[in-house]
């Protein structure tokens, strides 16, 4: 079964539809790249898809669980959708990390706010604490961060930055992790420290959904490509067949720009 | 003579004091909840918060000082003249107005509380929309991600500008004689009657700026204390 199935998404901001229908599907494991021109509709998408935008109907199911659902129109508690959004991680293309927190505290903020939940939090507190620090050092550590855990955003370069944004997201341990473009606010010599960071995600079979306009990097890293255009699924498939074989003219046309 | 000068002046400098905590105590958190006013997506609230926010920020605090003084008891000398058995104007006609210096506090605290509530509502919608839907989408609650992530931003923000609105307010208490409140400036002029003595209320500068110069220093060591992080 799929981890992630969207099925007939569709959003308009007003008289605009941004979604005409959008279906796709990825399972565990597996790495997404969606690809498309600005105003296609792609960061719209994973908006919709986490929370930060709702759609208009159509449904999101994530590992069996409803996201989404048009059809629902009951409303639902703060805190359902709270859990919910906890399946899926975000890492922005503005990193939005927190300025007032170092490193250390930007991941281990949101896990520790949610350990309060926890019923055995009053007993086991201290316990608790040290293992989400010592998770999050751990993740730290994966990034290449050992050195900054205590060092606040604005002393880090942009790439670093991008780097713990990713562990932010990783240390409440998302079913799928997306990506919003997640190198367009980087210098291009920084680009690559991101795509090394989510390669070897990859080789961890971390599922990934990744809006990028690195061509070859989506072409490398990622098992399936969806191509949007103009708010449709213009074309969908394998990532080294849909690259080098597109059979749309629309694709065809989007890839020679590129090369241009 | 300079001694019998000094302590007059302090006594006087208690009351300004005076005026300036209380009115910084109530419209310090009142600016807050306007300012929530003005950003509200209701319509009516907005618009109505937007009109009152103009008109306290149109008029001068001396004129506000002297209707909110003057005014109620107006009003109801009016409606003692009124022969009606309206429920409304019989209330007016027994209303007492405020004390003097009730009356300073009440026209100082909503004048102030308008002028935070503009610089609140700035810090507020500076902090970049980032900065929430990193917290939505990381599962925080809207308050947490309020209080532990914008809070302190917001903070860093307004320092300078509130700053400089509560270095205002420091002089702006000498208004409070236009309805015979007693603070420094008046003991102060007090000598030239008394006296004939100038130079008193020349003295009384000095009390200000050194009220001045401790809050500059104070608001300084705030602004330090936040420079650690950049937002």
């Amino acid at each position: 079964m799929a981890i992630l199935e969207v099925s007939n998404l569709t959003k308009s901001f007003g008289k605009t539809e941004v979604l005409k229908g959008i279906s796709l599907s990825l399972e565990e494991g597996q790495v997404m790249s969606i690809i498309g021109s600005s105003g296609s509709g792609k960061t719209t998408l994973l908006r919709c898809i986490n929370f930060l935008e709702t759609a208009d109907s159509g449904k999101i199911m994530v590992d069996g669980d409803i996201l989404f659902d048009g059809e629902d129109k009951t409303k639902h508690k703060a805190k359902e959708t709270r859990e919910k959004q906890l399946k899926i991680g975000l890492v922005f293309q503005q990193f939005n990390l927190f300025p007032q927190y170092n490193v250390l505290d930007n991941v281990t903020l949101a896990v520790k706010l949610r350990a309060k939940e926890r019923p055995d939090y009053k007993q086991n507190k201290k316990q608790i604490l040290k293992e989400i620090e010592e998770n999050a050092l751990r993740i730290l550590a994966d990034m290449g961060l050992s050195d900054k855990v205590d060092f606040y955003p604005c002393q880090l370069s942009g790439g670093q930055q991008q780097r713990v944004s990713i562990a932010r997201a990783m240390a409440l341990e998302p079913k799928i992790l997306f990506f919003d473009e997640p190198t367009s606010a980087l210098d291009p010599e920084l680009t690559g420290e991101i795509l090394k960071v989510i390669r070897e995600l990859a080789e961890k079979k971390m599922t990934m959904v990744i809006v990028t306009h690195e061509m070859n990097f989506a072409k490398e890293v990622s098992d399936y490509i969806v191509f949007m255009d103009d708010g449709v699924t213009a074309e969908q498939g394998e990532a080294e067949e849909l690259i080098s074989n597109p059979k749309t003219d629309r694709l065809k046309a989007f890839l020679s720009k590129l090369k241009d | 003579m300079f001694w019998t000068v000094t302590k007059s002046l302090l006594e006087g400098f208690g009351s300004t004091v005076e005026i300036f905590v209380m009115t910084l105590l109530f419209s310090l958190p009142l600016g807050l909840i306007i300012s929530f006013g003005s950003m509200s997506k209701i319509k009516p609230i907005k618009l109505l918060t937007k009109c009152f926010v103009w008109v306290i920020r149109g008029t001068p605090l001396m004129l506000q000082l002297i209707i909110i003084f003057y005014g109620p008891g107006l009003l109801a000398v009016w409606a003692q003249g009124q022969d009606t058995g309206n429920a409304f104007i019989q209330w007016l006609a027994g209303i007492n107005g405020f004390e003097r210096f009730t009356a300073v506090i009440v026209s100082f605290v909503i004048n102030y509380a308008c002028y935070f509530s503009e610089i609140y509502r700035g810090g507020i919608e500076s902090i970049p929309k980032g900065q929430y839907e990193a917290g939505q989408v990381l599962g925080m609650t809207k308050s947490q991600t309020f209080f532990k992530v914008v809070l302190l931003q917001v903070v860093k923000r307004i320092i300078p500008p509130m700053s400089n609105e509560i270095i205002t307010l420091v002089k702006d208490t000498s208004l409070a004689r236009t309805i015979s409140v007693y603070e420094i400036i008046w003991a102060g002029q007090a000598f030239i009657k008394s006296d004939g003595l100038i130079w008193p209320l020349f003295y009384t500068g000095a009390f200000y700026l050194i009220f001045c110069g401790v809050l500059t220093v104070l608001f300084g060591k705030i602004e330090k204390k936040l420079d650690y992080f950049k937002s």
